[in-house]
């Protein structure tokens, strides 16, 4: 078993704004009601950076931001990023320029197209020098990255951000892509903490049924983006409950999440 | 750090399939970089293919996931006796006890490539499964039903360090008790993206790269997969291990390298310390060095800042050509035949070493018995990762 806690948490989705928002949402008896997403502007960049910036590098970065604001040592954190198809955006554009007489792949979209594009700009924009890595895991991208992050901060025992996020695919890839909207969580894990939200204990887990939400439009949210299968755990730090939730995470395998309020 | 042993690995790029062609390759000179001739390309470039990938489809319950990307993991795995090997492990530790770490850059992009070129009335193939061939995570989960295993697994995807990546993640699960032995691996495969995207970034070479070189001029762009299995030591082992591991970030630029490598030494520093060594430890780098200018001005930098000018260094790109996600197992795999054979490869067809950059490279490659060899890999974000085999005791 792993048990890490959560110090801070960053959201954005359409309709939410900040943890805030998300907090306020969960916590009450309505039931989600979508929106506009939110102008992504992350400040951590400077202009020229962020001009070469797309749409999923600023929702990753803006949720990160969220979660790490008030936070003097950036420079000393891990980081996991986690996202089920990256930045479908540019592999969109690669492609259709790839079929392009001459082949005008754009250098600044082939040095964005890796999958760990995120985590490099983040790292550039904290000044973090500490190790980064950048996982996919379709459906389990969420369960993948905490799992990952969790397990850095036990044993390296270092704080670790983790950022798992999506962006719905670009026209021709969206028959082919579960991803119908945009969600970006990030979360500081650390083995131990004196300020933290919740205590996770983290275990893998053959079968099972993965947790869901009870309110309609919120389950269907948590279905949208496989960053959004991170909501039960979202709501139960939220109500500030214990929870015994089941993520899901590989073919055959779920993760536990045994969350604890501090 | 408690090391690992690596019981068993294996390998196949250019070279050849299996551990056999790579360390003949190594110990003869004779470099699997060949003129481009990949279907629809027409750079002018050389290349590290892979003979007949075409003609292996995936069979079985396993078709499904068809694609270059993952038949080249396939046609890894089948090499030295590793599904055996697999397989006894299995009886050790049981299926779900045994993690995939797996390390790709591109995974099967390929396919979507090809989806693209064939659309239909502007649509994309019905056809095209972009989850068991393009996404990031149908390497770990191929190799994962491969090899019949049900336990943790993981697709680290940064850039050109992903597949050392893999051996950190690994060592952490099986310190964390997630898992009690590691498949570690990396495959990436030929593509258009990483072929015209580093052409359009003036990275490829128009001839063999020569890493360090005076007149170096850029990249060649291979492919290759490699597997190792990971276990906690038993008494009275005789196999190599991983005995140090450092990762860290440039947070400098997303695809230009620390001028003075800040990041690589900070990794290379850490992995030092991870295995209680000191410089004088290490008998041989394998460098990432992938005969770019600025690539190799950097981690000559970061490598003579921490080292000084003895070490005994060389690249084996020009062997192979830069197989991106792929290349942190092919050179890890390549220090451990180092290590077994006592051999010091050769930076293959480097001429004369640029006069700026100060590592002792082995222009001509040596013999002696080596104790500790420190492998690099750095890439695009500024992703930086070092890995210490230690020799068989």
């Amino acid at each position: 078993m792993i048990s890490v806690t959560i110090e801070k948490i960053g959201l954005v989705a359409q309709g939410i704004n900040n943890w805030q928002e998300a907090t306020a949402l969960l916590q009450s008896e309505t039931d989600y009601q979508g929106g506009e997403l939110p102008l992504l502007k992350p400040s951590m960049l400077k202009p020229n950076e962020r001009r070469r910036t797309t749409r999923t590098i600023k929702i990753a970065l803006q949720a990160a931001e969220e979660a790490l604001q008030d936070l003097d040592n950036n420079e000393s954190l891990a980081s996991v990023f986690s996202s089920s198809e990256g930045d479908l955006d540019i592999i969109d554009q690669i492609c259709l320029a790839l079929t392009e007489v001459g082949r005008p792949v754009s250098p600044t979209q082939f040095h964005n197209s890796v999958h760990n594009a995120p985590a490099g700009y983040w790292s550039i924009g904290a000044g973090s020098r500490q190790g980064s890595s950048s996982l996919g895991g379709l459906d389990g991208s969420f369960a993948t990255g905490l799992l990952e992050a969790a397990v850095q901060s036990v044993v390296e025992q270092i704080p670790v951000l983790l950022v798992c996020y999506d962006q719905p695919p670009p026209e021709l890839l969206q028959p082919f892509m579960p991803i119908d909207e945009p969600f970006s969580i990030a979360m500081l894990l650390n083995a131990e903490s004196d300020a933290s939200m919740a205590r996770l204990n983290l275990s893998t887990l053959p079968h099972g049924t993965e947790s869901r939400l009870s309110k309609p439009a919120l389950e269907t949210l948590r279905l949208s983006a496989p960053s959004a299968r991170s909501l039960p755990i979202l709501e139960a730090i939220a109500q500030n409950r214990s929870a015994s939730i089941t993520l899901p995470y590989l073919p055959g395998l779920n993760l536990q999440a045994e969350l604890q309020p501090c | 750090m408690t090391p690992l042993s690596i019981t068993h690995f294996t390998l196949t790029n250019a070279l050849g399939c299996g551990n056999a062609a790579s360390l003949e390759a190594l110990r003869t000179g004779r470099s699997g970089l060949q003129p481009c001739d990949l279907e629809n390309v027409d750079l002018s470039t050389w290349i590290g293919r892979v003979a007949g990938l075409e003609d292996m489809p995936l069979a079985g319950k396993l078709s499904a996931y068809d694609c270059r990307n993952n038949r080249l993991a396939q046609l890894a795995l089948q090499q030295d006796e590793f599904l055996p090997a697999v397989k006894q492990a299995v009886e050790r530790y049981g299926s779900d006890r045994i993690g995939v770490f797996m390390g790709t850059s591109t995974s099967g992009i390929a396919t979507t490539e090809t989806a693209y070129r064939t659309r239909d009335k502007g649509a994309l193939p019905a056809e095209f499964t972009p989850r068991y061939t393009h996404n990031i995570a149908s390497s770990s989960h191929f190799v994962r039903d491969c090899l019949g295993l049900n336990g943790t697994a993981i697709a680290i995807s940064t850039a050109c360090s992903s597949s050392a990546k893999v051996f950190a993640a690994a060592y952490r699960y099986i310190t964390a008790g997630v898992c009690d032995a590691a498949i570690v691996g990396g495959v990436d495969s030929l593509c258009l993206t990483t072929l015209y995207g580093f052409n359009a970034l003036d990275l490829v070479s128009t001839e063999p790269c020569r890493p360090w070189d005076a007149q170096r001029n850029g990249i060649n762009i291979g492919e290759g997969a490699g597997f190792a299995i990971l276990e906690k030591p038993q008494d009275g082992d005789s196999y190599p291990s991983l005995i140090g591991y450092g990762e860290s970030s440039d947070a400098h630029h997303m695809s230009t390298p620390h001028p003075e490598g800040a990041g690589a030494r900070h990794a290379m520093q850490q992995a030092l310390e991870r295995a209680a060594l000191e410089i004088g430890d290490i008998d041989y780098i394998n460098l990432h060095g992938t005969a770019t200018r600025s690539n190799d001005a950097s981690e000559d930098s970061a490598v003579c800042g921490l080292f000084g000018d003895q070490t005994p260094c060389s690249s084996t790109k020009g062997f192979t050509g830069h197989t991106l996600g792929a290349a942190g197992i092919t050179e890890a795999i390549f220090a451990l035949l180092c290590l077994q054979d006592g051999l010091l490869p050769q930076n293959l067809q480097t001429e004369q070493q640029d006069d700026s950059l100060g590592a002792n490279i082995l222009l001509d490659q040596g013999r002696r018995e080596l104790r500790h060899v420190l492998s690099n890999s750095f890439g695009f974000g500024g992703n930086n990762c070092s890995l210490i085999f230690g020799a068989a005791a």
